[in-house]
């Protein structure tokens, strides 16, 4: 029905667009991968693997990778024990507070980022809103220290940020899943538990797979709320990135672990997407 | 015995969303609360409320430049998104062109990518090409991180609309030019004010793409950026919670709006389920 | 057999006398490997009704849909008006369509969604207000023409999309399954206006229906599509009385299929035998239940009798649908008026000339 110009005309510009802004840099990113800076700090455009050498030799850079990886595993974890039975709460014992409830776990998604990472600076603080509380009520004499500066402020910021990106595939998936189907399954004889490990988990899966994806991912390429809260032992692995475009200026060694963060996005992409397929019964 | 059961599972469940919510809302409250303490940010209990953090801040040029400079990024992302958004949509319902799949894929990747990757290939490709950093890099950057956005609305739009809806205008004898305009835009007119509205906002807030682009010209989140590093000021905390209560506003437009044309809300559970599928 | 369909459906699908707006010839599409069509020819004559017939996966939408131009045939053309009309885009065919679920803009109210065939064109406004006004007052809309798609019933959303769809003064008006989306009395009531509609503008129709009951009491002649092929193309009387295969027979309808052979002139099926001019060989024959009756007095010259016994008996009304078993096993329907006090066991006729001859319609796969 729609001619070959039409199709033509709504496919080049976008088409054209991703190619310059997205493929193109992604290219560069890895051509530079390759290259050198001379003591001089200028780009050295002959090709060499030394800098995805040096990622495996030095120490600190897969140190700091796994490390990354454990925060936003931590993250990842935290964001679907909160987020499940919160969707599943609003999703099957709401009631008519449903939409209300749901706008509520969004609304915090539209305050800044930045400035919610620097409010919990301001409540984990050692004179910040917590420990002052603590001391008023004689909890503690002294500022717990540790709050924040640590991996500790990170995981629970980084939680904050992404509980509801987990929650809003998990919701997704739970109210798709047909009413019918529980009542079918308490009409077997299945009691409320049983129905839901046998029926709405299972179902609910496809939700859960990209919830986690979604929180797993984008946390581990965060780089400002560890600069913010991390201290010296939160450091993650885009920290170190920035640094080697900024201060170290050593931009391809920053592109080799910018070009390895991306194939291990994309990796986790194909595999989450693998698994939501095994698990998608529509 | 099983309403009993029932009940306390779903008490059970009650606290647990209780403890979520107070979760999510502990900094927000936090942040506007100490917004109007005297003795600044931190500190048990909150005393002396005041205006006068309000006051300094409207006096503040720097910020009130790069809020302004904010809105200039974000109206024009939001162009570029959308001009470039809306057709990839279209692409991917109706298009048949070799390497589709990978199209899709790219548009879409920006989602869930971290800021920090698409921020740098954007520096990268900039420095190659000799562009000099600027409020139009930024431009460029958000619009291209924000299409995927645009498209992900876009698209689930554009399922729930009738093909017979633009079949009948070209039938009664409107070309596709005058179809696009007067059907097909029309009829996914909610969506693109959603996306429009969501790309604003996100565009407003966005600090990982911006850290790479930006020239000499602060936009707001950057212009905190710069202050935090310098040493906590309550002046943040208003400024926060002014946006705070603007993005409020606009979500209960959106949410009347959306009410009123199809009797229910849902905003971005389209664009979770797009992104769940995006890899 | 497909040779024969084609011999056969090239001179049943003649129009009727007058001239041919619309001509389809040998149109075929598929879908994948899936054959939808399967070269069709018709004629559409000016200002006639024709009903494409079929069930579901028939190809009959597939037919309306490359006339209106929303798919191309794979081969074939079609002609209108001694022009090429698959070559044009749909916008520029003079053809116009109603669509199954009306698709009305939901965003246009009834005069806008009247109006927007005429706005694109260049015609000045006054004479498009003036049409629409027009058109609204045909289908008697006037006073909802403010009213948006979503506040107005099923029925008055047919006759605004009707009224959209005529305003423009289409050489020909296709008509997807309009009424399916209505109940069976606002239906009724709606074939009426239709039929009626259509002799006041004089524009030929065609409709497309699955209900053979629908494309009986509207329809000037009926195309019968089955699995992509033309059955019979011929008037509702002609299809009824003259089926030419067994699956015109059964599908408009109730029918008795006999199967049986044809030997020196005549046809034997089981037990019962009569005269044919048919050649040696098998034969296949439609009878109407209503054309057995219970015999009455002497055998008359041409008529069939039998005896048979009564196994099931159904109130239909003004008439009862009764299953008769003959001695020799074989089963009948017959259809008489209500009575009620039959006895279990009596003797029937028919009429030799009513047992029709039809071809074997080949079987679904």
């Amino acid at each position: 029905m729609f001619s070959r110009s039409y199709r033509a005309a709504i496919t080049l510009p976008p088409l054209l667009w991703v190619t310059v802004f997205l493929l193109v840099p992604y290219a560069i990113v890895f051509f530079y991968s390759f290259w050198s800076v001379s003591p001089g700090q200028a780009i050295v455009h002959s090709w060499t693997l030394n800098n995805y050498c040096e990622l495996l030799r030095v120490g600190v850079y897969l140190q700091t990778l796994f490390r990354s990886m454990w925060i936003a595993a931590r993250v990842m974890i935290l964001s679907l024990l909160l987020g499940y039975p919160l969707a599943y709460h609003l999703s099957f014992h709401a009631g008519k507070r449903k939409e209300l409830f749901y706008q509520l776990v969004i609304i915090p998604l539209w305050v800044s980022y930045l400035v919610r990472a620097y409010a919990w600076k301001t409540i984990l603080g050692s004179d910040g809103v917590l420990n002052t509380l603590l001391q008023y009520v004689h909890l503690t004499s002294h500022p717990w220290n540790f709050l924040l500066y640590s991996p500790f402020a990170v995981v629970l910021t980084l939680t904050h940020i992404y509980t509801p990106f987990a929650f809003l595939p998990i919701y997704a998936s739970l109210e798709h899943i047909p009413r019918d189907l529980v009542e079918a399954s308490n009409d077997l004889g299945a009691p409320p538990l049983q129905t839901f490990w046998r029926v709405i988990l299972p179902l609910s899966i496809p939700g859960v797979v990209a919830g986690a994806t979604f929180a797993f991912v984008l946390s581990l390429g965060d780089f400002l709320a560890p600069l913010l809260l991390g201290g010296p032992s939160g450091i993650m692995i885009s920290n170190i990135v920035v640094s080697l475009f900024g201060a170290a200026y050593n931009w391809p060694l920053g592109a080799a672990i910018s070009f390895c963060m991306l194939l291990l996005v994309v990796g986790l992409l194909f595999l989450s997407e693998r698994l939501e397929r095994k698990w998608a019964f529509r | 015995m099983s309403a009993d059961s029932g009940w306390t599972r779903s008490r059970w469940l009650s606290w647990h969303s209780l403890a979520v919510f107070a979760f999510l809302y502990l900094p927000i409250v936090t942040l506007i609360v100490y917004s109007f303490n005297g003795t600044g940010v931190g500190g048990f209990p909150p005393r002396d409320l005041t205006l006068n953090w309000y006051r300094q801040l409207f006096a503040d040029g720097a910020i009130w430049t790069s809020v302004a400079n904010s809105i200039v990024v974000a109206l024009a992302a939001m162009v570029i998104s959308l001009a470039i958004g809306i057709p990839a949509a279209l692409a991917l319902d109706r298009g048949h062109f070799p390497g589709k799949a990978l199209f899709r894929r790219l548009v879409l990747l920006p989602l869930i990518l971290p800021g920090i990757i698409t921020g740098l290939s954007l520096l990268m490709l900039f420095r190659q090409v000799g562009l000099r950093l600027s409020l139009l890099t930024i431009i460029l950057g958000h619009g291209t991180a924000l299409i995927s956005v645009a498209t992900a609305e876009v698209f689930a739009g554009l399922q729930k609309l009738e093909r017979a809806q633009e079949e009948a205008s070209l039938d009664l004898g409107a070309n596709y030019w005058q179809t696009f305009w007067r059907v097909t835009i029309p009829n996914l007119r909610l969506s693109i004010i959603g996306a429009a509205l969501l790309i604003f906002t996100l565009s407003l807030d966005e600090i990982a793409v911006s850290f790479f682009l930006i020239g000499r010209d602060n936009t707001l989140p950057l212009e905190i950026w710069g202050r935090l590093r310098r040493g906590i000021t309550p002046e943040i905390n208003a400024i926060s919670t002014i946006i705070f209560l603007f993005s409020l506003f606009a979500i209960v437009a959106w949410y009347r709006l959306r009410v009123a044309a199809q009797g229910k809300a849902e905003i971005g559970t389209e664009l979770a389920e797009a992104a769940a599928t995006t890899g | 057999m497909g040779t024969i369909t084609q011999s056969v459906d090239a001179q049943s699908a003649q129009a009727k006398p007058g001239s041919s707006l619309l001509s389809i010839r040998e149109v075929s599409k598929s879908f994948g490997k899936n054959l939808v069509l399967r070269r069709i020819s018709l004629e559409v004559a000016e200002g006639e009704f024709l009903t494409i017939l079929g069930e579901s996966g028939s190809g009959k939408t597939t037919l309306l849909r490359i006339i209106a131009g929303f798919e191309n045939a794979d081969s074939g053309e079609i002609v209108m008006s001694g022009e090429r009309l698959d070559l044009l885009p749909p916008y520029r065919r003079r053809v116009n369509t109603v669509f199954q679920n009306y698709a009305l803009f939901p965003h246009l109210n009834v005069r806008d969604n009247i109006g927007y065939g005429l706005s694109v064109t260049k015609l000045p406004k006054s004479e498009i207000a003036s049409r629409v006004e027009q058109a609204l007052a045909m289908v008697k809309m006037q006073t909802y023409a403010n009213s948006k798609p979503a506040q107005i019933s099923g029925g008055q959303q047919q006759r605004v999309a009707l009224a959209r769809a005529l305003v423009n003064r289409p050489g020909l008006l296709l008509l997807d399954e309009p009424l399916s989306a209505l109940d069976a009395n606002l239906r009724r009531q709606m074939q009426v206006e239709l039929k009626s509609l259509q002799h006041e503008v004089g524009i030929s129709f065609v409709f497309v229906t699955h209900d053979q009951e629908e494309a009986m009491v509207m329809s000037e002649r009926i195309a019968l599509l089955r699995m992509g092929d033309l059955e019979q193309v011929a008037s509702p009387r002609e299809i009824y009385n003259r089926p030419a295969t067994a699956y015109c027979a059964q599908f408009i309808g109730h029918t008795n299929l006999l199967r049986g052979e044809v030997k020196d002139g005549v046809a034997r099926c089981n037990a019962l035998s009569w005269r044919t001019g048919l050649r040696d060989g098998l034969g296949l024959f439609s009878l109407r239940p209503e054309n057995i009756r219970p015999a009455v007095g002497a055998a008359a010259q041409g008529m069939v009798r039998f005896r048979g016994k009564i196994k099931n008996q159904a109130f239909h009304g003004a008439t009862e649908l009764l299953q008769v078993e003959c001695t020799d096993g074989l089963l009948l329907f017959v259809r008489t008026s209500s009575q009620g006090n039959w006895r279990d066991e009596m003797e029937l006729e028919f009429a030799a000339a009513d047992a029709v001859p039809v071809r074997e319609s080949h079987e679904a796969s």
